[in-house]
């Protein structure tokens, strides 16, 4: 369950847990968005099992925080962490993106309890979370809303007609976050179409930003809180990642963004996880 | 002779009424806020009035992180971008979760007018129908879209409004009831069906008239919602005259000319000869409403013209 008073450690240890659920949900011999799912867990993680307010046990409770990722391919990672806060059962992780499953392969709010937007085409996210601070305000409800883009969706034009109308509405109930993990589906953001200099855009538009290490739980943590202090504009978290973190073969590799592994790759990936969780002891 | 007025200002007054009885109405535009009729919400509701600037693909994004958060939002621009420029955003974020998002496309059709091709909708409609959830509205008078605006409101999911800015006089009675979904005989007859929604049933109507003078009983239907069609009065209506000619300020493709003829052919149980009169397989252009209209046959006097050639070619 989410709460401040959960350890750096802790969180550490629990993002390394959600890196393998994921990686088993996905499994061998089938497509999926690997790369990017696993660039974000640390983030999700930190989100889910420290920053956001929420009830599983009431998930339609009004004043919860919101949480909106608009790189809905990354959803198995978002999918892991509902599961394990509560809102569905974790064997239902194993039906992902199968025939009949609440577990669609992006993001579908009226089949997954514990998602609040519909997401997958790119670039709208944003906006979506836009539209629910500005009902917190006009409702009077306090709730915080957090948005997930992907690096290269900072591409889709409507990701900065969101940040303007963000930093025109002065929305310091919004916190958008960026996992730059340097890659697309194609290769390198700044090979296909460069985004940077990206932080300097966000500031262009009027955005408190914050650059961190995607993956330090301390610092992911740190921004998180100092956004929330942040008054009269909403505040950015550009998150340098590794796309495919913790699974050394993919690790900041093009060519793992939507992909198949064997049965091989599959039993190195878990390996290396169960590695990682093995180093924080019992 | 009453006033005339378009259904945009119809659908003004209601936004306004509804913005006073409650306070979960919200109004999004993209700097046509005048032209979409919601200056009076705004000034009047300056905390639930949200100007997007001319980003409408972000407008409609908007509105469906206002309805996440608990408000009713109408979403404003005109009908070409609404339906075109935004259908993504529609598609995955409106219709597929089935969100209480509003959607008015205001400018609607041919008679947008002199700004020409880019910015007349003769899409929308058959665009709007196509997405699963969606209910598609073209109210055919100033009070009709007053109606059909409040209707909006209170319909869970999403609303497509199609209004004009084409001036015309009120036909409907005041405060005569209306329904989604429910077709209206506006004028009984018994030797040809004519079936119209929006701006343009007043002209069916005196197309019956003229009919009626030449010995022909014309029924009208006002079809204004074309998504869910009233099937069952369609068939109903038309089965019994035999004959039906659809009229619409759009494109017969995919509109409500389209959605007849799929009735029809599917369930109706005599052979109906249909013609469908609008926008045939083309784009808008700059022009005067009236003549563009008179271009593509949406007059009284064409569309009496083709209600007698079917019924000739029938017989």
């Amino acid at each position: 369950m989410p709460g401040r008073h959960v350890s750096m450690r802790e969180l550490e240890k629990r993002a390394a847990e959600v890196r393998l659920q994921i990686v088993k949900c996905m499994g061998p011999g089938k497509f999926h968005h690997f790369g990017g799912s696993l660039s974000a867990t640390d983030l999700l993680v930190a989100l889910y099992h420290r920053q956001l307010r929420l009830r599983p046990c009431e998930p339609d409770w009004p004043d919860r925080d919101r949480f909106v990722l608009s790189k809905g391919h990354a959803v198995p990672a978002l999918y892991v962490c509902l599961a394990r806060c509560g809102f569905f059962p974790e064997e239902e992780l194993a039906t992902l993106k199968t025939l009949g499953s609440n577990l669609q392969g992006h993001p579908d709010m009226r089949k997954t309890c514990g998602l609040e937007a519909n997401t997958g085409s790119l670039g709208m996210g944003l906006s979506v979370a836009n539209g629910m601070a500005l009902a917190g305000r006009a409702t009077g409800r306090g709730y915080r809303v957090y948005v997930l883009l992907g690096d290269g969706e900072c591409q889709e034009g409507q990701v900065w007609e969101a940040a303007m109308t963000a930093a025109h509405y002065k929305l310091d109930t919004l916190t958008a976050l960026v996992d730059r993990n340097e890659l697309q589906a194609m290769g390198r953001t700044e090979e296909r179409l460069s985004i940077e200099p990206l932080a300097e855009k966000w500031r262009a538009f009027g955005w408190e930003t914050f650059e961190i290490d995607g993956h330090d739980m301390g610092q992911i943590c740190g921004a998180l809180d100092a956004a929330g202090e942040v008054t009269g504009r909403p505040a950015a978290i550009i998150a340098r990642t590794v796309k495919g973190k913790g699974v050394p073969f993919m690790e900041g590799r093009p060519g793992f963004h939507n992909v198949m592994v064997t049965e091989e790759q599959f039993g190195e990936a878990v390996a290396a996880l169960e590695a990682r969780i093995a180093s924080f002891g019992g | 002779m009453s006033e005339l007025k378009g259904t945009r200002d119809g659908y003004g007054e209601a936004l306004l009424a509804l913005g006073s009885e409650d306070p979960r109405v919200a109004v999004v535009d993209a700097d046509l806020f005048r032209s979409t009729r919601t200056a009076a919400f705004a000034e009047a509701f300056p905390d639930r009035f949200f100007e997007i600037g001319i980003a409408e693909q972000d407008m409609v994004s908007t509105a469906v992180g206002l309805a996440l958060g608990g408000m009713v939002p109408f979403a404003n621009s005109f009908a070409v971008f609404l339906a075109g420029r935004t259908f993504d955003q529609t598609r995955q974020q409106v219709a597929l979760p089935a969100l209480g998002v509003k959607l008015a496309g205001s400018s609607a059709g041919i008679t947008q007018g002199p700004d020409g091709a880019t910015h007349q909708s003769v899409l929308d409609v058959a665009l709007m129908r196509s997405l699963p959830n969606m209910c598609v509205v073209v109210p055919s008078d100033a009070e009709e879209a007053r109606l059909a605006t409040r209707a909006a409101a209170q319909r869970e999911g999403p609303v497509y409004l199609r209004l004009s800015r084409y001036e015309t006089p009120v036909w409907r009675e005041n405060g005569a009831a209306f329904e989604i979904g429910k077709a209206e005989v506006r004028r009984p007859g018994g030797g040809i069906t004519i079936a119209a929604c929006g701006v343009i049933l007043g002209r069916a109507l005196e197309a019956a008239e003229l009919l009626e003078e030449q010995g022909v009983s014309a029924e009208v239907l006002n079809v204004h919602t074309v998504k869910p069609l009233d099937a069952d009065a369609i068939l109903a209506s038309c089965e019994r005259t035999g004959a039906v000619v659809t009229v619409e300020e759009a494109s017969i493709i995919g509109g409500l000319g389209s959605a007849v003829a799929e009735v029809l052919a599917e369930r109706a149980s005599r052979r109906v000869p249909l013609r469908r009169i609008g926008v045939a397989d083309a784009f808008g252009e700059s022009g005067l409403a009236d003549e563009l209209l008179e271009k593509h046959g949406l007059t009284a006097q064409n569309i009496a013209a083709v209600g007698r050639e079917l019924l000739a070619q029938k017989s």
